[in-house]
């Protein structure tokens, strides 16, 4: 509230400070290693040297939570991992960003039972979700491109919230 | 020496050719047998291949595709034979793109095609519904529904040769 009422009348500076902000935050975005199951093969992919998504300031995997922005949720989460998995979404400073990659931690795929949380946004909130099965190195890159896209048009009036 | 020795490796690389797709400019290539998203097929006449059978959503193993069907009349033909899709709708997040559904089909009217750029913000953006499945009709041909003469389209299964 009080960014909104000291900056609101301020148009051309906080437009500019906005897109070079969402600039930065776009372009050295570090994911946590959060393989789980299949498409975390596909999310090694993606970071090597055929798709390369250093080329978009992900350097590289963080293992550890604090030192990460984006959580690439890569399998289907259990029942037993989702606490896990929102104790490290909890820990990892803020803003961070939650990218669903494939059916089933999107929305369970094909494990329709018991065990299996029927879509990580359950536990945690999701910026984008990436179909496939799993998905092709270019769909996450694509859901990566869908999340770029996201934050670009984030306002400064979104960030006081 | 042996930090020259290394760095020779590296400027013996430079000039080669580089491996890395640059992805959103270039795409590599999909393989013939790739299962992208489906598309729902016509027949040359216009006239939707699809009659709203449901056996693509029996053969789903994902529960993925939602069908209901309805009756065709000779004052609005939407395929051959008795009925059509009504709805016609397939969740993308849970498919799996198994490609069964195109093996249950009678009439061969899903086929799995080559595009595979699905990612949505927004679960609910993840149902196809039929209008966005369907492909357009060739060009020059009335679309669907349409009006026809009776006793024209009352074979809903089109004769088809055997598989080789």
């Amino acid at each position: 509230m009080g960014v909104t009422s000291k900056l609101g009348n301020l148009g051309v500076v906080t437009t500019t400070l906005e897109a070079a902000i969402n600039w930065g935050r776009t372009n050295s975005m570090w994911p946590m290693l959060f393989g789980l199951a299949c498409c975390a093969i596909e999310m090694m992919s993606s970071q090597a040297s055929s798709y390369d998504a250093s080329r978009f300031g992900m350097e590289l995997m963080r293992p550890s939570p604090r030192q990460s922005d984006l959580m690439i949720v890569a399998g289907r989460v259990t029942r037993k991992m989702a606490p896990v998995l929102r104790q490290l979404y909890d820990q990892m400073p803020s803003p961070k960003w939650v990218v669903s990659m494939g059916d089933c931690a999107s929305c369970g795929g094909i494990f329709n039972n018991y065990a299996i949380v029927q879509g990580v946004d359950e536990i945690v909130p999701v910026d984008v979700y990436v179909a496939g099965c799993p998905p092709r190195p270019e769909q996450l890159i694509h859901g990566l491109m869908t999340l770029h896209e996201k934050i670009k048009s984030e306002r400064i009036v979104d960030w006081a919230k | 020496m042996n930090i020259l020795r290394g760095l020779l490796t590296t400027v013996k690389h430079l000039p080669q050719e580089k491996v890395t797709i640059q992805y959103p400019e270039r795409e590599r290539p999909t393989r013939e047998r790739f299962k992208g998203r489906h598309h729902l097929k016509r027949y040359d006449n216009g006239l939707e291949k699809c009659i709203g059978c449901s056996l693509c959503a029996a053969a789903c193993p994902a529960d993925a595709i939602w069908v209901e069907a309805a009756e065709n009349t000779d004052e609005q033909r939407f395929s051959p034979g008795e009925r059509y899709a009504k709805t016609y709708e397939i969740n993308m997040l849970r498919c799996i793109f198994c490609g069964y559904c195109e093996d249950a089909c009678p009439t061969e009217a899903i086929v799995l095609e080559h595009d595979h750029q699905l990612s949505f913000t927004n679960r609910r953006d993840a149902i196809y519904t039929k209008t966005m499945l369907i492909d357009p009709p060739a060009e020059g041909m009335e679309g669907t529904p349409r009006q026809v003469e009776p006793g024209v389209y009352t074979r809903s299964i089109p004769e088809m040769q055997n598989p080789k």
